[in-house]
C-alpha cells in the first residue's frame, strides 16, 4: 500500500492506539494535518503551543498512558520546550512531533527552522530527525517504546516537510527487534542478592520509613505498596510526585516530606534508621541540606534508573528495578522490621504537636487559601482530578487535598513550570471524562496560560478553575518577607486586574467571584452543578498568608519551621 | 576593582584520577554532539576524545573518551552515558591496566643553528620524521600519552612549531578485562 509521510505519521499514531492529539498547525506541519481529517483521533486545537504540551502532560499523568502532542516547526516547536523540559524531569512518557522545513532547505536558516532535536537533546529521553518517509512507522513505535518503558519521558519526533510529502510502502514494525535500538534494554533482571541485602537492612531496623517518590506511581506499584506497608507496618511519606500513590486516609501514611512538608514527615525521615526509597530521586526540595539529611539512616534505593544511584546520597543497597517486583519480592519473603511500637510513639507525638494550622478565616473574608481547598475538597466528589499551577497554591493543594488514589494529582514537580494547571487539567479532563477535574491555581500562574480556557470551552472539556487571588506572585513574596527583609521586589500583581470573572465570561466559561466565607460556600456549590462549560471562580484570599511547615532552601530538615502559632506545640 | 583574568586553560594531561571510556555508539548524525552536550550539562570534564567507525562496520563508531573521574564519581559518568539511546556499550579502563597510544605530528622551523639539537630531540623520542623541506620538518610519534607530553615539552625550545594530537585511543593490557556495561 503506497501512502505519503503524512498518511503514515498519520496511521502509525493509530496503531499505537493514539485516541488523542493535542496541537496546532502550520507550514512545516501542514501536509500531516490533511490526513487527520480522515483519522478517528481526536484533535484538540490549542491557542498555544505550549498548552499542547501541558495538556499532553495531564492526559498522561491522568491516564498512565502516553500524551501525544503535534506542533510546526520553528516557533512552534519552541514553544513546545517548556512543557517537553517539564516532562524530562518529571519522566512523564510524552510523543511530540514536530514539523521541520524541507530536508534540502535544513541548514540554510529558512522561514520557520530551528534546529529543534538540537535544542531537545538535553530535555527529551531521545529524539528523531526522520529521514525518510519509509522510516516513519519505526520511528513512531520506537518513540513511544522509549517514552513508555524503563524510566519514562519525552520523546520528540522532528518530520520535514518534503519527507511527509514523499511516498512510501506502508509497513509497521511487528516487534522490538525491528525499532532499531541497539543500545537500548530498559529490562533489567531483579537483583536477587541485592534484594536479599535490603531484607537483612529491614530485618535489623527499628525506625524504618517508606519515601514513596513518583516511580512508584509510573510502576503502578500502589497495590503492592498498599500491601507491603500493611504488613509491615512501616510509616510511609509521599513526595509531591507521589501523592497519591498511597491513601492520605490511611493511619500510616505520614503525608509530604520536604521544603513544605508535614513536620511528622520530614522529621520522621530525619530520625529513621532505615530509608526505604521506591522510586524517588533524593531531589534537593525533599532533602534540605544533604549532609544534614536522614543522618542515621541506612538508604535503601529502587529505581529503574541506576544513574539515580549514589547521585546525592550514597546507597547502602541499591536495586535497579521498577517498584512493584521488589515489592513484591520482599513481601514473599516476609521481610519484617524489628517491633516499631516505640518508634509509631515518637512518630504520633510529633505528629499531635505539629498539625497542619491556620488561623480561622474571618466571616467578611479575606479568605484564606487553605480554607477554600478543604472546602472545595469536602464537596468534591471521590476520585476528582486535581492539577494546579506552581507555588503556594501548588504546595497548598498538595498539603490540604486528600488525595486517595493514583493519578488524581497532576502537577509540575522538578521543572516548577507556572501556568501548568489549566492545560493540565485540560488534557486530564479529556483522558478521564468521566471524572471531575479541579484546576487549583494561583492568580500568576493563571495569567500564564488562561487562553486555553477558550480550547476547552470550544471542545467541550468542562474543568473547574479555583484561582487563590492573593494579588501577588505568592511564593516569591513569601521569600521575600521571610529572607529578603519585607523588600518586595516586583511580585504585586494586583487582585482587579485583569478581572477574572470578565475574562472568565469572554472566554465562554462561567465566571464566579468569593470575597466572604457564605460566597465561597455558594460559588463551589454553583461550580458544583456545571458540567457542560468551564467554569473559573476567583477566590480573594489573604496576601499575607504562608505556607508552612518550611525548611529555607539550603537548610537541615532538623530546622523546620512551623505555623508561628505552632511554636512550642499545638495547642 | 578589576576584571577577572579570562580563563586561558590550564591542561593536565596526566590527571590523578583519569579513566578511559571506550564507548561503542550508533554511527548517527548528533551522537557526538549527544555525548558532549551530556557532558557539558552534567559538568563531568573530558581530557580527550578520539573517534572513528568501529572495526569494518559502517553502523557503530567508537569513541574513547579519557574522562576525569575527580569531576564526577565514574559511576554517574557511566550511568548516565549509558542512559543515551544511541550508546550500545560502555568499557571502563583504569589507567594501570591499560594500554594507552596517542599520535603526535608536528612541524618545526628549523635553520642551520639549530638542526643538529632538533635531529637529537627527534632521536630521543623515537619519532619519525614524515616530511622535511629546507627550512621545515615535520615529525610524527606514536606513543603513550607520556611520550608525546615529553616531545611536546623538548620542542618548547623551539621557537615555530605547530603541533596537533589526535587523543588518546586504548585496549585492555594482555590477561587484563575492561568493566563493561
Amino acid at each position: 500500500m503506497e501512502l505519503t509521510g503524512a498518511q503514515a505519521l498519520i496511521k502509525s499514531l493509530e496503531q499505537q492506539g493514539v485516541d488523542t492529539i493535542f496541537g496546532l498547525p502550520g507550514g512545516a506541519i501542514l501536509p500531516v494535518y490533511d490526513p487527520l481529517i480522515d483519522s478517528s483521533i481526536r484533535h484538540i486545537l490549542v491557542r498555544h503551543e505550549q498548552g499542547a504540551g501541558h495538556m499532553a502532560e495531564g492526559y498522561a499523568l491522568a491516564t498512565g498512558r502516553p500524551g501525544v502532542a503535534m506542533v510546526t516547526s520553528g516557533p512552534g516547536a519552541t514553544n513546545i520546550v517548556t512543557p517537553i523540559g517539564n516532562a524530562h524531569m518529571d519522566s512523564t512518557p510524552l510523543v511530540v512531533v514536530t514539523g521541520q522545513v524541507a530536508s534540502a532547505a535544513i541548514g540554510t536558516d529558512a522561514f520557520q527552522e530551528c534546529d529543534i532535536t538540537g535544542i531537545t537533546m538535553g530535555i527529551t529521553k531521545h529524539n528523531f530527525l526522520v529521514k525518510s518517509a519509509q522510516e516513519i512507522p519505526r520511528a513512531v513505535a520506537a518513540a513511544f517504546h522509549l517514552a513508555t518503558t524503563g524510566r519514562p519521558g519525552p520523546v520528540l519526533i522532528d518530520v520535514p516537510k518534503d519527507i511527509a510529502q514523499s511516498m512510501m510502502d506502508w509497513w509497521y514494525p511487528s516487534s522490538v527487534d525491528e525499532y532499531d535500538l541497539p543500545g537500548y534494554h530498559p529490562e533489567v533482571a531483579l537483583d536477587e542478592d541485592a534484594v536479599a541485602r535490603a531484607i537483612a537492612l529491614i530485618e535489623e531496623s527499628e525506625r524504618p520509613v517508606l519515601y514513596v517518590g513518583g516511580g512508584t506511581l509510573k510502576s503502578r506499584a500502589s497495590k503492592e505498596l498498599l500491601a507491603f506497608a500493611e504488613r509491615t507496618k512501616m510509616p510511609v511519606v509521599t513526595t509531591l510526585m507521589a501523592r497519591g500513590a498511597f491513601p492520605d486516609s490511611h493511619d500510616q501514611h505520614l503525608g509530604m516530606p520536604g521544603m513544605h512538608g508535614m513536620y511528622g514527615a520530614v522529621t520522621a525521615i530525619q530520625k529513621s534508621d532505615l530509608l526505604i526509597s521506591l522510586g524517588a530521586r533524593f531531589d534537593d526540595r525533599v532533602t534540605g541540606k544533604i549532609p544534614a539529611f536522614a543522618p542515621h539512616a541506612k538508604i535503601i534505593h529502587v529505581d529503574i534508573d541506576r544513574a539515580e544511584f549514589n547521585k546525592v546520597r550514597f546507597a547502602d543497597v541499591a536495586i535497579q528495578s521498577s517498584v512493584a517486583p521488589v515489592l513484591r519480592a520482599w513481601d514473599s519473603a516476609s521481610a519484617t522490621p524489628r517491633n516499631l511500637d516505640v518508634w509509631w510513639k515518637e512518630i504520633r507525638s510529633w505528629q499531635e504537636h505539629y498539625p497542619l494550622y491556620y488561623e480561622e478565616p474571618a466571616a467578611e473574608g479575606p479568605l484564606r487559601p487553605q480554607h477554600v481547598i478543604e472546602a472545595i475538597g469536602a464537596s468534591a466528589s471521590p476520585g476528582t482530578i486535581v492539577s494546579s499551577g506552581v507555588g503556594q497554591h501548588q504546595m497548598w493543594a498538595s498539603q490540604y487535598w486528600k488525595f486517595e488514589e493514583p493519578g488524581t494529582w497532576i502537577n509540575s514537580g522538578g521543572a516548577g513550570t507556572m501556568g501548568f494547571g489549566v492545560p493540565a487539567a485540560i488534557g486530564a479532563k479529556v483522558g478521564r471524562p468521566d471524572r471531575t477535574v479541579w484546576c487549583i491555581d494561583g492568580d500568576g500562574c493563571f495569567q500564564m496560560t488562561a487562553q486555553e480556557l477558550v480550547t476547552a470551552r470550544a471542545e467541550g472539556i468542562p474543568i473547574k478553575v479555583a484561582i487563590l487571588n492573593n494579588a501577588y506572585l505568592g511564593m516569591v513574596r513569601q521569600w521575600q518577607e521571610m529572607f529578603y527583609d519585607e523588600r518586595y521586589s516586583e511580585v504585586y500583581l494586583s487582585a482587579d486586574l485583569p478581572d477574572y470573572v470578565k475574562w472568565a465570561e469572554a472566554m465562554g466559561c462561567v465566571g464566579l467571584r468569593a470575597t466572604n466565607l457564605q460566597q465561597m460556600h455558594e460559588v463551589i456549590k454553583e461550580a458544583n452543578t456545571i458540567n457542560d462549560v468551564p467554569v473559573v471562580i476567583d477566590f480573594r484570599t489573604d496576601s499575607s498568608e504562608k505556607v508552612f511547615p518550611m525548611v529555607a532552601a539550603g537548610a537541615s530538615n532538623d530546622d523546620i519551621q512551623v505555623h508561628p502559632s505552632l511554636k512550642g506545640g499545638a495547642k | 576593582m578589576t576584571a577577572p583574568e579570562p580563563f586561558l586553560g590550564v591542561i593536565d594531561r596526566t590527571p590523578v584520577r583519569h579513566h578511559i571510556l571506550s564507548v561503542l555508539v550508533e554511527n548517527k548524525a548528533g551522537v557526538l554532539a549527544r555525548i558532549a552536550g551530556l557532558f557539558a550539562r552534567r559538568g563531568f570534564n573530558i581530557y580527550s576524545l578520539a573517534v572513528a567507525p568501529a572495526e569494518s562496520n559502517a553502523r557503530f563508531s567508537r569513541v574513547t573518551i579519557v574522562v576525569d573521574a575527580e569531576s564526577a564519581p565514574l559511576e554517574q559518568i557511566v550511568g548516565q552515558l549509558d542512559k543515551l539511546v544511541n550508546v550500545v556499550a560502555i568499557s571502563d579502563l583504569s589507567p594501570k591496566d591499560a594500554l594507552e597510544r596517542e599520535l603526535l605530528l608536528a612541524t618545526i622551523k628549523t635553520d642551520v643553528d639549530n638542526r643538529t639539537s632538533l635531529l637529537d630531540t627527534i632521536a630521543t623520542a623515537g619519532a619519525a620524521i614524515v616530511d622535511v623541506d629546507t627550512k621545515s620538518v615535520t615529525v610524527m610519534l606514536a606513543a603513550t600519552p607520556k611520550g608525546c607530553d615529553d616531545l611536546e615539552k623538548a620542542l618548547e625550545a623551539f621557537s615555530e612549531v605547530e603541533l596537533h594530537r589526535t587523543g588518546r585511543v586504548a585496549l585492555p593490557r594482555l590477561g587484563k578485562t575492561a568493566n563493561t556495561y
